[in-house]
């Protein structure tokens, strides 16, 4: 059990389809399961990570809470992987990098039709959004990236058995064209 | 607005190839294309309104929303930064009372940058609705702002702010001796126009752009065709920041310009002839529309030319700033109405350029030499230069030396000999060709000026001991990423992540991989891209890091890694918004306990 490969995963600003994705692997998982043991992740609950060898991150960074989440995975993880889209570009949430903060926030909480008790949340607990949505490679070093919305199925056990196996992860053309 | 419209598309035959000189004429103007006139053009000229929109929206000098009634722009080529425009435009800013990229409140005037002008002998340079500015200073602002005050119209102005002068140091084979109105001609037709074609060969000229590909070949290759159009191009979109010469010959060296583009259209058996001219040098338009005129009137442009039975004409068309259109299928493009996006090739223009048809695409310089061999043979012009690069080379000379200008050297002339004449002391480097070029150090001096050393369309800009190269490879990298035509992906995405990363490192927030990520980044967009563009747009980095791999590395933090932009500050507008400031409103640039953990196979040990 000791020498079992250790996996985190998360999602940030992420709409957790990487994750579905990745159990769409099916009865591989069974597989996977015997030599890889997952720490923090949704799979099982655990709310920090510990060290590990491989972290999966989905999604960019669109508040402080994804820089800490981030920065906790970079710090226990070996290797750490932008998984899908957004993680790599910022994806969809980005699209808000068009139309400044102010104006977001204005919009959801303040003008925008059928607000009710305009204000703007200001509780300790809730995170700041960043102005912008970040890919994930510009708060923290990544060392892999996976990509696709979402990457199938068959890139996380493509790349998942490369690394568990010792090879130098390579995604065949099959894998990652689109069209 | 509906009649000018009108009058214009009428004027311009209701041709859709005319496309670009009709919005010139617009945004002159109304300082925009409005919406009603595109709708109005999209019926006269038969294409869709999205077709013009694209079209405004490529050029860098149509705008969609209205610009200032006087639209000053600053050159941003490194020259202008080494003469101090980055102070002149603070004072600008100041002084103007608008922001850089906007329009003052009154709608009076608006201030941005734009990439080189093509006056780096004498900047730092501009243009207002168009007109160069040269040899700008506190003065001369001051002058300008009162002027835009007082809205006294630009005709106006006192003809000083508007001086462009030639600056030529040094003469040689083509701009010592200038040959005579007609000389060319007669001389082809006497000596026969086959044989002149031989001559061309014989003489071994070869295209002055910088690529170098043989003239006579191509003229031949084009003549070839079975086709009873072509079409004779002269390409003076001088766009690579540091490039000036073509103005001079433009403006001193017309006659014997458009005398080489009759020569070659004789050769090839063209009727119709096309100068693109870039945008920046509309100061240029009249005098040179006057020249053509006056070649009509003496019989060598029109029909019947000397009668020897040929029919040729020129017409000059403007370009709207967008450096690409230098590119000969871009420019094509861009005769032809259209967004300036580079061809696949082949097919050639030699074989399909304007509208389809065999086409000889060749820089002013070009033009002018051949005109010169017509006249004076080609052992006149072959006894000069190295054994595969014969002739002379104008080159524009800028940067730190004493005198800036124009210089012409025969092939084979060292680099020392060239900064000796300019008189550049104390000389850390040279960028030859422009960004897409080289950047040679004090230790290559002794390299050679031609095609199999240092292939140059004409820029060499001289940098000093005092000067940060980083600097240079940051305005470059922002130039190739603001002129990328956006047609294919690595160039596209490519050269602005390349601006992001040099950002990062210039700026002082790269770490540990940041210069291999860099370089990587270069092989991906130099060998992905369409064109020559996104071909040389990592030049600029690839051979500085070649031979100062150091200066980069000093400015990477000894951390494995580091955010490029302040991430803290990045919380600011929602800190404000929700009236915060406690802990968990704030972020850490970095984290100090991040250890480097370099990524390894040997996982689960």
């Amino acid at each position: 059990m000791a020498n079992k490969i250790r996996v985190a995963t998360t999602s940030l600003a992420g709409c957790f389809g990487c994750h579905m994705s990745f159990l769409d692997i099916d009865e591989r998982m069974l597989q996977l399961a015997e030599v890889v043991e997952f720490d923090r992740s949704p799979i099982t609950d655990i709310e920090h990570c510990t060290n590990c060898d491989i972290g999966l991150i989905e999604g960019g960074v669109c508040n402080s809470e994804n820089v800490h989440v981030l920065r906790e995975f970079r710090n226990n993880c070996k290797i750490l992987v932008a998984v899908g889209a957004c993680a790599i570009n910022g994806g969809l949430p980005a699209m808000r990098n068009h139309v400044p903060l102010e104006e977001c926030l204005n919009e959801a909480y303040l003008d925008g039709i059928g607000v009710e008790n305009p204000q703007i949340p200001n509780d300790i607990e809730l995170p700041l959004l960043l102005n912008q949505v970040h890919p994930i490679h510009e708060i923290v070093k990544i060392d892999y990236y996976l990509p696709g919305c979402p990457p199938s199925a068959d890139v996380f056990w493509k790349f998942l058995t490369d690394l568990i196996e010792g090879r130098e992860p390579s995604l065949p053309y099959e894998l990652v064209h689109y069209d | 607005m509906r009649q000018f419209i009108r009058g214009i598309a009428e004027s311009n035959h209701y041709q859709a190839t005319h496309l670009l000189q009709i919005l010139r004429q617009i945004q002159s103007r109304y300082h925009y294309i409005p919406e009603a006139a595109i709708e109005e053009l999209s019926g006269l000229l038969n294409i869709s309104r999205t077709q013009i929109i694209s079209v405004v929206e490529f050029y860098s000098f149509f705008h969609l929303t209205p610009k200032g009634q006087y639209e000053l722009l600053i050159s941003d080529s490194i020259t202008d930064h080494m003469l101090g425009k980055e102070n002149l435009l603070d004072y600008l800013v100041k002084k103007l009372g608008v922001a850089i990229g906007k329009v003052r409140e009154d709608g009076l005037v608006s201030l941005d940058n734009t990439s080189c002008t093509g006056m780096c002998d004498q900047g730092p340079a501009g243009l207002i609705n168009g007109y160069a500015l040269t040899r700008l200073d506190h003065p001369t602002i001051d002058k300008i702002t009162e002027l835009v005050n007082q809205q006294i119209p630009l005709d106006e102005w006192p003809c000083e702010l508007f001086q462009v002068d030639d600056n030529i140091y040094k003469s040689g084979l083509l701009l010592g001796q200038q040959i005579e109105q007609g000389a060319a001609l007669k001389s082809a037709f006497k000596r026969g126009i086959k044989e002149t074609l031989a001559e061309i060969d014989k003489s071994g000229l070869r295209g002055r752009g910088g690529a170098g590909f043989k003239t006579a070949t191509k003229w031949q290759f084009c003549s070839d065709e079975r086709e009873s159009e072509r079409y004779v191009v002269c390409n003076a979109d001088e766009g690579e920041p540091g490039t000036f010469k073509d103005r001079v010959l433009l403006n001193s060296y017309a006659d014997q310009v458009f005398e080489g583009m009759t020569v070659c259209a004789a050769i090839i058996g063209a009727k119709q002839g096309f100068l693109y001219l870039r945008g920046e040098y509309l100061h240029l338009y009249d005098k040179l529309q006057h020249i053509l005129e006056q070649r009509r009137q003496s019989g060598l442009l029109g029909s019947n030319i000397l009668d020897a039975g040929l029919d040729f004409d020129i017409e000059i068309c403007l370009g709207a700033g967008a450096y690409i259109c230098g590119e000969e299928s871009a420019l094509i493009e861009s005769l032809e109405g259209k967004a300036g996006i580079p061809r696949n090739r082949p097919p050639y223009p030699v074989t399909q350029g304007y509208l389809g048809k065999p086409t000889v695409v060749n820089n002013v310089e070009t033009f002018l030499a051949a005109a010169g061999i017509a006249v004076n043979g080609c052992e006149w012009f072959a006894s000069i230069g190295t054994e595969k690069s014969k002739g002379t080379k104008i080159l524009s000379i800028s940067g730190d030396c004493a005198r800036p200008g124009i210089y012409e050297y025969p092939f084979g002339s060292t680099i020392q000999a060239i900064l000796n004449d300019c008189g550049a002391v104390d000389v850390l480097g040279v960028q030859v060709g422009g960004p897409s070029g080289t950047f040679i150090t004090n230790q290559e001096f002794d390299r050679k000026l031609a095609f199999e050393d240092l292939a140059t369309g004409g820029s060499f800009i001289v940098f000093n001991a005092n000067r940060n190269i980083l600097d240079m490879v940051h305005n470059f990298t922002h130039f190739f990423a603001h002129e990328s035509c956006g047609f294919c992906t690595p160039c596209r995405v490519g050269t602005s992540l390349l601006q992001k990363q040099i950002d990062k490192i210039v700026e002082g927030h790269g770490s540990a991989g940041d210069v291999v990520a860099l370089e990587e980044l270069c092989q991906l967009v130099k060998n992905y891209s369409h064109c020559g563009l996104g071909q040389t747009a990592a030049n600029p980095i690839l051979t500085t890091l070649e031979r100062y791999p150091d200066l980069y590395q000093s400015r990477l933090k000894e951390i494995s890694y580091e955010p490029g932009f302040d991430l803290d500050g990045a919380l600011e507008t929602a800190r404000r918004m929700a009236n915060r400031d406690d802990a968990g409103a704030h972020l850490t640039q970095t984290v100090a306990s991040v250890a480097t953990l370099p990524p390894s196979l040997a996982v689960g040990e």
